[in-house]
């Protein structure tokens, strides 16, 4: 496995190539694995996998993938179904461990840890489900005071304090006391939102937040995320299908295709030598995103 | 050889499976004695599984009871001992039907409400954002709910055999016309409270600890999809049912009980 410097860095992007020696039976020719280049002062990675192999039964999902994602940027992974956005996202979590390779998670290397070990390195990471996974059992406001009534010795006021500021922030008010099922998609994703937040995390993991919203509130989740990255500081993690939301709001772009992982910032993918790869991207850019986009690089 | 080579897999898929069970029933036994102590949880699960029982279990321990009255009269007449009626019921109910049958209906309906609840849990992710907060889903869902059903399944299986006892009584004495006296003579006499009641709440115990044991394993290794639901509730109830009457015949045979 070499490790040298894209050509493309000419073309002021900071990336590597690693090209994988081991490829993979029935595979078509070598696999191209672009990963940033960490250059001290430059960025510095939050989370860190490097060469890591996941596979579930006889399918491989990962192969041989390495990735830096940088701390307090946003960095969203595209790709098909089934290309394994969620499972890097299930990874940085421990929900589900490498067959091999490791995975740095602010500082610690998690891929041998055991579920115990794992809890500190998940208190620093805040996830929000596809679904939102909220109890369903519980109201919204006890789904909220929940991790802090575990994790904290905050009175009933101050949790109280705490859940309606945070509800408040993603713009959802007189939700307490009804149930997830009482709540639309939007909500219920903005409540999954708050309930990631409530315990100030470093990493925020987003699985698919735009996935069955109605643009208005894609939009009202996209300013969310942005603002948490902005004013927090957060590294923000995005799995998603949705290209101008990702355009809009990348640092970092990393593309699972063709079990290739290409990373890079948005408007170097989208105007990427190979076909393919800008293809995914213009697919779905409407003139509306590519104003957007013109007017976020100015 | 094939059919050697398949009993060998699936000998081997069911001690792999045994042994998953037992690191489980582990990770239970653990979170018995990790703070804090879930006693809302557990209360809210006795609630669940044992006062949402009550009104199955009276009725089902009534019928049961009459038909033992009904069938042990029709019996006992041929050779004149009809007054014995109250000692067949008793020990009928209390030895042998009333844990077996309290444990299959609470199979039926709290284990597969248990399964169900934990397998959609798992099916939406419920219980990987528990991990995720750092919150340990087997200390908070799955020890109280275990332990519950344990708990429950003696008090139900009391009950039980008070309505049964309640229902031979009535067959018995008022619609057959057996002296009360008569009736409740011979139970008192042929009851014994440390080998017959102690022993069957014992029993019961076992088999809470089992259908708790296998609803919340079954419910918590399922499929994350509706089918895997499905699967895990269906085999609840074919699994605990199987295991409380093979355990029954293990209890009766080694304490006589």
């Amino acid at each position: 496995m070499g490790i040298f410097l894209d050509a493309g860095q000419s073309r002021g992007r900071f990336w590597s190539e690693v090209t994988q020696s081991a490829a993979p039976a029935g595979s078509a020719g070598r696999a191209l694995v672009r990963v940033p280049v960490m250059t001290a002062g430059v960025t510095e990675a939050h989370v860190l996998f490097r060469n890591v192999q996941m596979a579930f039964g006889t399918r491989v999902v990962l192969r041989d993938f390495s990735c830096a994602f940088p701390r307090s940027k946003i960095t969203c992974i595209l790709g098909g179904s089934g290309a394994g956005k969620t499972t890097i996202l299930r990874l940085i979590g421990g929900l589900v461990r490498p067959q091999s390779g490791t995975i740095d998670v602010a500082g610690t290397e998690i891929s041998h840890l055991t579920e115990s070990q794992l809890y500190p390195v998940r208190q620093k990471l805040g996830m929000m489900f596809q679904g939102g996974a909220m109890l369903n059992s519980l109201t919204i406001f006890d789904n909220l005071a929940f991790p802090l009534r575990e994790h904290t010795r905050l009175t009933a006021t101050e949790i109280t304090k705490e859940v309606h500021a945070t509800l408040a922030a993603v713009g959802l008010a007189d939700v307490d006391t009804l149930l997830p099922g009482q709540l639309s998609g939007g909500m219920v994703k903005r409540a999954a939102l708050a309930r990631a937040l409530l315990m100030k995390p470093e990493v925020l993991l987003c699985d698919e937040p735009f996935s069955g919203l109605d643009p208005i509130s894609v939009k009202r989740i996209e300013a969310l995320l942005r603002r948490i990255n902005q004013q927090m500081g957060v590294t923000v993690l995005i799995s998603s299908h949705h290209i101008p939301s990702t355009l809009r709001m990348a640092d970092q772009v990393v593309l699972l295709h063709e079990q290739r992982a290409v990373i890079g910032a948005p408007n170097d993918l989208r105007n990427d030598p190979d076909p393919n790869i800008a293809e995914f991207f213009n697919e779905e850019v409407r003139d509306e995103d590519l104003h957007a986009l013109a007017g976020s690089a100015a | 050889m094939a059919f050697f080579q398949d009993l060998g897999w699936r000998v081997l898929r069911l001690i792999e499976e045994l042994g998953r069970m037992a690191f489980f029933s582990g990770g239970i036994l653990r979170a018995l004695v990790t703070r804090p102590i879930r006693l809302r949880r557990f209360i809210a699960e006795i609630y669940d599984l044992g006062v949402l029982s009550l009104v199955i279990i009276c009725v089902c321990g009534a019928t049961v009871g009459m038909v033992l009255g009904l069938q042990g009269y029709n019996t006992l007449v041929r050779f004149g001992a009809e007054e014995s009626l109250g000692a067949v019921v008793g020990l009928s109910l209390i030895r042998e039907l009333g844990p077996v049958l309290t444990a299959l209906l609470a199979t039926g309906r709290a284990g597969s409400a248990t399964a169900a609840e934990i397998g959609t849990m798992v099916a939406t992710e419920q219980l990987d954002g528990l991990r995720m907060m750092s919150i340990n889903p087997v200390h908070l869902v799955i020890t109280p709910k275990a332990l519950a059903m344990t708990a429950v399944m003696p008090l139900l299986t009391a009950l039980f055999i008070v309505c049964g006892l309640g229902g031979g009584y009535v067959v018995g004495v008022v619609l057959m016309g057996i002296d009360p006296g008569s009736y409740m003579s011979s139970l008192k006499a042929a009851v014994v409270f440390r080998d017959d009641v102690a022993g069957s709440l014992l029993k019961a115990s076992v088999f809470g600890m089992l259908v708790g044991l296998i609803s919340t394993y079954r419910g918590y290794t399922c499929a994350p999809t509706s089918a895997g639901v499905s699967a895990a509730t269906t085999s609840t109830v074919v699994i605990a049912s199987v295991s409380v009457l093979l355990f029954d015949y293990v209890i009766t045979a080694l304490w006589g009980v």
